[in-house]
């Protein structure tokens, strides 16, 4: 697994989007993220239905190290929550990109999508520190 | 530049994360830091402590300064070999810091924290200067505790015969020398095991041999979930020079006989005694949280009669959920725990959750 997969987008909160092609997209926490954070315990995700902003706490993660929020890289409405991070949110730690995806987004303001960084500008944004 | 211990390069080659802590490198986990819990909960895992202070005292009158440095009381190691944990305290009664002491063939060896290794020192040093002790740090001296049901066996197997056959027979806070090293039955986490302390350069062959045999690495961030799940404090913040060890759950080691035992902080902690008893001193009790959330060392506690705070919370992974240390006011009754601005309902139970794998407290 590529830690910075070139096909999604990321905020310099180290969230994740991964563009659907049908107006959606999916939301979670980079490699970087779950790295620094630790082994996960935890994760309260949003409710399904909520309309959210851009840079709205969203989530809480909690590791065994520490608490951290999730901020929504992109506005809109959930359309969905991963199920699995209840009793299993290890899945975080283990793949942050595939089944260790947080929400469904049905976007509202598109043009959100510009401010966020592709897979070389956040490899730099992360080594940077 | 950090210090490093003589297993620096064994933690990298096992792909540790290493952090600066108290100004040595030394690894915070090997990967996952619950994995490695797990492992000493249920295996064996092999800790590098090198990075403690090992400080031998000898000479005539290293019994007679010691009972007076120590809360608790050095004459009940009637043994060499004999371990026993205290506080040291100051005038004030605040604990400068907590230890073991061993007594050995020479007098005796003491471990304290790395973290308060400069004024811990400087304090032993002034107070030694009445007493004819000769005092010697030992930095040569390397330590790998090595802990969990299976820790015992598999040291044995990669000991020489006649230390594996003493090894394997040590009651617990028991110990002996064999050459430079020094073999005992004391540890941080509530499982079995053996804390070998011997040269550094050693150390790493030793190493080597107790990984061949499955003993796994385990970091700092193990030592401190299995040390809170076993109810052990943490210095620097369970307790420090402003706490009392009467509201640190340490007054099980003071010695309060032979009454005519001189100690630093004597007189100050038979009055916080009787504060406890009046209900002005705090307790340090154990929270739990069966719901979703992780206490948090500085969250505030609510309570009927007054406000605490966590000294030490994490997740439990024995428990799989949240445990704490908390300082708060005496007969407490039922508590909340602000975590990030919601009132929590906790459970107050006894400082002590789990030991040899298994969940301790109702």
């Amino acid at each position: 697994m590529s830690t910075y997969p070139d096909n999604l987008k990321y905020a310099a909160t180290h969230e994740w989007v991964r563009l659907e092609g049908d107006g959606t997209a999916t939301v979670g926490i980079s490699n970087h993220a779950q790295d620094a954070l630790g082994d996960i315990v935890f994760v309260e995700l949003p409710e399904v239905g909520a309309t959210i902003h851009a840079k709205d706490e969203v989530a809480v993660v909690e590791s065994v190290k520490a608490a951290s929020d999730v901020y929504s890289p992109i506005s809109g409405e959930i359309i969905a929550t991963n199920a699995t991070l209840a009793d299993a949110p290890e899945t975080v730690n283990a793949v942050p990109y595939d089944g260790g995806w947080f929400y469904k987004i049905q976007i509202s303001e598109e043009q959100e999508l510009d401010e966020l960084m592709d897979a070389d500008m956040y490899s730099d944004h992360c080594e940077d520190g | 530049m950090a210090q490093q211990t003589s297993l620096y390069q064994k933690h990298l080659d096992s792909g540790a994360k290493m952090i600066d802590f108290a100004g040595w490198d030394m690894p915070i986990n090997y990967g996952s830091q619950i994995e490695e819990h797990n492992l000493v909960r249920n295996q064996a895992g092999i800790f590098d402590v090198s990075h403690m202070t090992i400080v031998d005292v000898s000479g005539s009158e290293a019994l007679e300064f010691l009972r007076y440095l120590l809360a608790n009381d050095v004459a009940k190691l009637d043994e060499v070999g004999r371990a026993l944990y205290s506080g040291m305290l100051n005038e004030t009664g605040g604990v400068v810091d907590d230890l073991i002491v061993y007594r050995m063939s020479f007098g005796y060896r003491v471990v304290v924290n790395c973290a308060t290794r400069d004024k811990d020192l400087a304090w032993i040093q002034n107070h030694a200067a009445d007493f004819d002790v000769s005092i010697e740090e030992q930095p040569q001296l390397a330590i790998l505790a090595v802990h969990g049901p299976e820790a015992i066996e598999k040291v044995c197997s990669i000991l020489t015969r006649d230390r594996a056959a003493i090894s394997k027979e040590l009651k617990n806070f028991r110990g002996f020398e064999s050459g430079s090293w020094f073999i005992t039955r004391t540890g941080y986490t509530g499982e079995k095991g053996l804390e070998l302390i011997l040269p550094s350069i050693e150390a790493p062959g030793i190493w080597d041999k107790l990984l061949a045999v499955g003993v796994k690495p385990v970091g700092l961030g193990a030592r401190d979930t299995l040390r809170l799940e076993a109810g052990m404090n943490l210095y620097g913040h369970d307790m420090d020079e402003t706490t009392s060890p009467i509201a640190a759950n340490m007054e099980q080691t003071i010695a309060w006989q032979p009454k005519d035992r001189e100690f630093i902080g004597r007189q100050a902690v038979t009055d916080h005694l009787a504060e406890i008893q009046g209900g002005t001193m705090p307790i340090l009790t154990g929270l739990v949280l069966e719901q979703r959330g992780v206490l948090r060392e500085g969250q505030k506690v609510i309570c009927e009669n007054g406000e605490g705070v966590i000294t030490s919370g994490s997740f439990s992974p024995t428990l799989k959920h949240s445990i704490a240390l908390a300082r708060i006011p005496v007969d407490s009754g039922t508590c909340q725990v602000d975590i990030r601005g919601t009132l929590t309902n906790v459970r107050l139970v006894k400082p002590n959750f789990v030991r040899f794998g298994k969940k301790v407290f109702e």
